[in-house]
């Protein structure tokens, strides 16, 4: 049997030539590459020889590949939970407020950050907490505390890059769980207000359970959002102070760009691409049970 | 209906604007530092709101930086993505959507499968690539590793998916070519969502770091938002200096969304699963 039209068929392929050509040129073929080029000591530029696990084995005793995967996973702590969490109570903060231009005013307010380019972010925020003349260290004076450097402090440059990427980043799950408390039906908000419920009640027994799906989607877009970090760290601390936030996408910008080290520095980036790749399987199937359920 | 104004609800919603206030003081105070003059800015009786509006930090950073080359590079560039994003997606989603081919069941899950995998992840391998090419410090090379958008190719597909299908076949039998059923109905019907679409891959392409930040090596291929952390460099420490040059970054983008927020708020929806 042949069920496809002859003239149909070519215009298909033509229609998706551009796709595929790209999507062979500029996904297919660099993931092979890297795959192929993590089994060799190639420079960034040229090709070296074939090494084997040699790579994978060196990486294994690498203690910085560890620390960055550490700090990468830490980094993910600080923000995922704490970014869906602010954005639901930031939702349902603005989602109570009737009035459409209140409401608006405060969800720009909340998503205008969302928008700028990271370096933006990173800008104001290094004049926000600049040592000598930073607003939050005149804060700091004023309430009687020492002056904290908080990109050169151990204990502050992971947590403070968390809470700028969370500033910058919560006005998205914000608009995602507004839309999902929309679609939550008045009637049983106005049901449960007969029956008695307090607000505590009636988030516990109503909007939690019918915002999960929205909780889950969140959850899983940050998570594999979050484990790609780069960019803020590396413009906020370069990885510092003494590699103490240096994650792993910069392992490979360093090992690859400036140390010169091609295989290695695909080696590493494998790994991480299979810990996003994993990541994102366990969110596609959490959203496809989701769906099923419906 | 019991909504009576209470007092819980007035300090609630008195909370609420707080919190988003204390949350956008950062921009408010980039933007009036900007408006200072360096001397005002790290002056130890600083104010809140400007003694003057001092436009000399503006002026200074138009007239002695390149800003205007890389005002050029991020337009074009971002145009460029744009432009790609939506010519390489939208007839994909459209074959996948309404046309039978061998090959098509494979085709809709290596576009699924790519929403999953990690460009960033591949920036060794894609510099090689651009570098090959010889592409490094040019617009190509900021755009070529940014137009691959399965997302989008999923958005289209699902948009076009519910375009009743007896225009199409109305337009099979006048005897039109796939490709003017696409240009003459479906593109037409969907300028919404090709509008949405093209303002958020606008704006990522816009805010994008990472690809100009690899693929650009010399000040005057940068865009905007890679360019701004070389003013430190270039003026020293002067944060009005600083703070202007992060308003223009930001300018023309919060601009946008300012303009076409709806747009921007549905697309973002689509984009990520929500059908809004």
């Amino acid at each position: 049997m042949n069920k496809y039209n002859k003239k149909s068929i070519i215009s298909s392929y033509l229609l998706i030539f551009p796709f595929v050509f790209f999507y062979f040129l500029f996904l297919l073929y660099p993931t092979i590459y890297t795959l192929i080029f993590s089994f060799t000591n190639s420079p960034l530029i040229g090709w070296g020889e074939w090494v084997g696990m040699e790579n994978y084995i060196k990486l294994w005793n690498d203690k910085l590949f560890w620390k960055s995967l550490k700090n990468t996973f830490v980094f993910v702590f600080w923000t995922v939970a704490p970014n869906t969490i602010i954005g639901l109570i930031c939702a349902l903060m603005i989602n109570r407020i009737k009035s459409y231009l209140l409401s608006g005013t405060l969800l720009a307010c909340f998503f205008l950050p969302h928008i700028l380019p990271v370096t933006v972010v990173t800008e104001i925020w290094g004049w926000m907490v600049s040592k000598q003349f930073g607003i939050i260290q005149e804060l700091l004076d004023f309430w009687g505390f020492k002056r904290i450097g908080f990109f050169s402090q151990k204990t502050w440059a992971m947590p403070m890059v968390a809470l700028i990427t969370i500033w910058w980043t919560v006005g998205f799950n914000i608009l995602l769980f507004i839309a999902g408390l929309k679609n939550i039906s008045p009637d049983l908000y106005e049901a449960s207000d007969i029956e008695g419920a307090n607000a505590f009640q009636q988030f516990r027994f109503i909007t939690w359970p019918l915002i999960w799906p929205i909780t889950a989607l969140v959850l899983t877009l940050q998570l594999i959002f979050q484990l790609k970090i780069f960019d803020q760290m590396y413009l906020l601390t370069g990885g510092g102070p003494f590699n103490s936030t240096i994650v792993v996408l910069q392992l490979v910008y360093k090992q690859g760009f400036q140390l010169n080290k091609g295989g290695y520095a695909s080696a590493i980036a494998m790994v991480l691409f299979a810990i996003i790749v994993i990541s994102s399987v366990f969110q596609y199937q959490l959203l496809r049970n989701k769906d099923e359920k419906q | 209906m019991k909504k009576n104004i209470t007092f819980s609800w007035i300090l609630l919603t008195l909370l609420s604007i707080v919190f988003a206030l204390i949350f956008i003081f950062p921009l408010y105070w980039a933007l009036a530092t900007s408006l200072k003059s360096e001397v005002e800015v790290i002056n130890p009786d600083w104010t809140i709101f400007p003694k003057s509006f001092n436009l000399d930090s503006y002026i200074d950073v138009i007239l002695r930086s390149q800003i205007t080359t890389w005002y050029v590079n991020s337009i074009m560039t971002s145009f460029g993505i744009t432009f790609l994003v939506i010519l390489i997606s939208m007839p994909c989603g459209y074959a996948l959507s309404q046309l039978n081919f061998p090959g098509r069941n494979i085709l809709l899950l290596a576009v699924l499968a790519s929403i999953m995998v990690p460009g960033t992840a591949l920036v060794i391998a894609l510099f090689i690539l651009i570098a090959d090419l010889n592409l490094i410090n040019t617009w190509s090379g900021i755009i070529l590793p940014q137009v691959l958008s399965p997302v989008c190719v999923i958005v289209y597909k699902q948009f076009f998916d519910q375009v009743p299908k007896e225009l199409r076949e109305a337009s099979v039998i006048d005897g039109a070519s796939e490709f003017q059923i696409l240009r003459k109905i479906y593109l037409p019907l969907n300028w919404g969502i090709t509008t949405a679409l093209a303002l958020v891959t606008f704006i990522a392409a816009w805010n994008n770091f990472f690809w100009p930040f690899i693929m650009t090596t010399q000040q005057s291929m940068f865009t905007v938002p890679v360019a701004i952390t070389s003013v430190d460099d270039a003026f020293g420490i002067f944060y009005a200096r600083e703070m202007a040059v992060a308003m223009l970054a930001a300018g023309p983008i919060a601009f946008l969304y300012i303009i076409f927020q709806k747009k921007v708020t549905q697309a973002i929806m689509m984009t990520s699963g929500i059908k809004g």
